[in-house]
């Protein structure tokens, strides 16, 4: 028997969970309009696919940012040598360029302390490997992208703490929570080395208010532990109020803040929906941990031929201002549809205003508040009404029946389709009324009971008289 | 005081070594041909550069292979979204294909079994993760490249364990060599979980017979641990004898083929470095799973993954591509020899990599490690040339150094070798017995015969032997 390593041999990687069979029931019945009508949806993908169309006139225009084209071939030699793991000035400029504007130029970024990575995926596990030895921890508030558990702790031995976060108050980040957390990592003898806040917040789609920001910075500051911010949905943020970062936060005179413990990953899989090329960024204010993620950059270097690029493209002021306009704009567009469509069948989410995704409330169509329950919903809503979406206790969130619900990785005819198998989901389940109240205070949109027609919701499948929601296994007891 | 990792305020990082000075100063004054005419030549980055002219044609000629083209775009949408880490099955199956041809088509690579990785270093790193836990070892036969010390070692906590090779014998691998570094790794209580050859050999520049290659294959498979096979400059091997791979071997020998593991990249076969192009190939089912879930870490940007589909499944590119590749190494790699071995300076015989592996033995002051240094810091800071001590290759032996040849323009190569030859020249003091020739590829010769790559104003058949600069010092 030829040994592997316990790494290997583990669970780390993460793929075992229940989770995951969402997607294989995708990937055996993929959704196609004509191939596949009645396949499964992906719902379960934070992609943005909104503006390719916008990009791809760019490329037309710009030619010479391809080192493959017949402009752009005399830099072919020049780029496949180049292996500095500095990264290309053009590159590391026009990067720090982006996420600049993308913060509406209320704050720079330094080119010197842009450090690449192999996506945000790497970028998290350098830091990972940056700021603690194995078996010390991080504290992370919940929800919270499952990746964490693979990119923080998997090959680094790091532990993750979840902060909980309710929805009783929005999943506001307390600093109870925080507190909270902290004494339950040192009760189990995990010596705690940083927090790490996603923001805007995946799953939720919110952002964090001023006040939480520096209440965050306070807390971390006051423990001297390191701050890591995932701003990789800064630019999706496509409603008011506006974006803070913790670049802001920390230039804000009444906030005192130790800038070496202050950390930002970025990427441009989500803001720009380049996934595919791996551009991962750690932004570092401390010198010593640019310099050590420098030298581990090696292992997942941005590939020179897309640093090449991405220079180009980023350094266009004109295309870089309009797409950010125009991806907040489309973003705003299907968010509102999508949410306002589900409110009207009685389907709630909380209240966003960033991300690729809202977070819907299905609490109420649980059989029970039990994590078996919310299994078994959906169960439900992968075979029956073919979406593959998120539930939330992937995302360890503390209370079932909530469930990451993709809009942006879809035309809109697939968007369509979706609502349509919802709202015929709902009306087959419906059994009583619910108190429409209740659901209203979190929808990002009023349910409207009045006669107004919506002309986004085809007149022939739901009356403003429909009898709202209720969960299907109680039919299925009867 | 902020607290960072031990990981990071350590040195496994590797950058701390005396070798780094070569490239700070190059860095600090680089050779250029007209506004640098007498920077440091930059002899010490194994970087092939010898056939971009012809890989341009191909690019201009297929501008669908780019993303950004007209013909290409209609692609970039899919493309920039595809992040799945299975790779795009094209870009597998054209870079198993030019695996197989790089063989010779002897034998057949499996696109399933292709794994990315952010090039050799994330492949590296990613191969010993999947291998051994923390404090576990491997075995690797000196001298070998550098960088293994950071990729293995620095961030999994495995340990390396030389396998010490002799010039006497041309650094071959023996099975004494590796049962004597199996035995210390047992005494230092490191479990040896595998065994690392990389062949061609850096910084040797040789590749690996049947014979030795069958020998280690039977020695992994005694004592039950992995091979792994760093097959990087495959496509460099430029002269008889053929190049033999692990994949190969394994056909022939009775070897378990869960220990078997080959790393891949195209920075050095294809001169892409920059492109981050490494990849993971295992005989070992689980070694695949597992390394394909960690290349989240490194996965090869899907832009880049196109054009090399693109690239290497073109077979008449790929066929014409590694005769030429070949034929310009060979020359390259001739005239540098020969142009050497016309002032008395030898190699090791070698028919592969974008390197020699210079003897400059006779001229360290005395054998140490402590001459070999003071002999390199005279090599950069007189005759201006970042080459590369064998005591950053962990050599046994001082005064070893590697010298990348492949590098340059023609230009820059005359000027290395003028450089050479002046200072050879300069620090003569006495004729050294003709011993010299051995080692060289091409004989000494002092005939009347000129040649005409040569200047006739600097070199005459008759100028005598080199002696150690360093003894002139102390005269």
């Amino acid at each position: 028997m030829a040994a592997m390593s316990k790494i290997a041999t583990g669970n780390g990687h993460g793929e075992n969970s229940p989770y995951f069979d969402g997607w294989k029931a995708y990937e055996t019945d993929p959704f196609h309009p004509i191939d596949r009508p009645d396949g499964v949806i992906q719902m379960g993908l934070a992609e943005n696919q909104l503006c390719f169309d916008f990009i791809k006139k760019w490329l037309i225009k710009h030619p010479e940012a391809s080192v493959s084209t017949a402009q752009g071939v005399n830099k072919f030699k020049e780029m496949a040598l180049f292996q500095d793991y500095h990264g290309m000035p053009e590159f590391r400029r026009a990067v720090a360029k982006f996420m600049g504007k993308v913060r509406g130029d209320r704050v720079k970024f330094d080119p010197d302390r842009i450090v690449m990575s192999g996506g945000a995926t790497g970028a998290h596990e350098t830091l990972a490997f940056c700021l603690a030895d194995p078996g010390e921890a991080f504290l992370v508030p919940t929800p919270y992208y499952p990746g964490f558990d693979r990119d923080l702790k998997w090959r680094t031995g790091v532990e993750l703490v979840p902060v909980h976060c309710e929805s009783s108050n929005n999943f506001k980040i307390t600093r109870d929570a925080l507190e909270a957390a902290y004494v339950k990592a040192q009760e189990a003898n995990l010596r705690v080395k940083g927090l790490l806040i996603t923001n805007p917040s995946n799953p939720l789609g919110t952002i964090l208010d001023r006040d939480t920001l520096k209440n965050v910075v306070g807390f971390i500051n006051e423990k001297n532990i390191h701050l890591i911010g995932d701003e990789i949905y800064a630019a999706t943020v496509f409603m008011e109020p506006e974006f803070v970062s913790i670049s802001e936060i920390i230039e804000e005179d009444d906030v005192e803040c130790n800038r070496d413990l202050i950390h930002i990953v970025y990427s441009l899989s989500k803001d720009m929906g380049f996934p595919g090329f791996r551009v991962g960024i750690v932004y570092s204010y401390n010198d010593a941990v640019v310099s050590c993620a420098r030298k581990m950059s090696s292992f997942g270097l941005v590939s020179s031929q897309t640093q090449h690029l991405i220079a180009s493209m980023l350094s266009d002021d004109d295309f870089v201002d309009d797409f950010i306009a125009e991806s907040k704009n489309l973003l705003f567009k299907r968010h509102k549809y999508f949410t306002r469509s589900l409110s009207q069948v009685g389907i709630g989410s909380l209240k966003s205003n960033a991300g690729l995704f809202i977070w819907m409330d299905l609490r109420r169509l649980l059989r029970e508040k039990t994590f078996e329950a919310e299994m078994e919903l959906w169960r439900v809503i992968i075979n029956e009404v073919k979406l593959n979406v998120s539930p939330g206790s992937s995302f360890h969130c503390h209370e079932p029946g909530w469930f990451r619900v993709c809009f942006a990785n879809m035309d809109d005819n697939t968007m369509a389709v979706a609502l349509s198998r919802i709202r015929t989901f709902v009306l087959k389940n419906n059994e009583a009324m619910v108190p429409p109240r209740k659901l209203c205070r979190l929808s990002s949109l009023k349910l409207s009971l009045s006669r107004r027609m919506d002309d986004l919701m085809s007149p022939s499948i739901l009356s403003p008289h429909s009898p709202l929601p209720q969960s299907p296994l109680v039919r299925a007891r009867n």
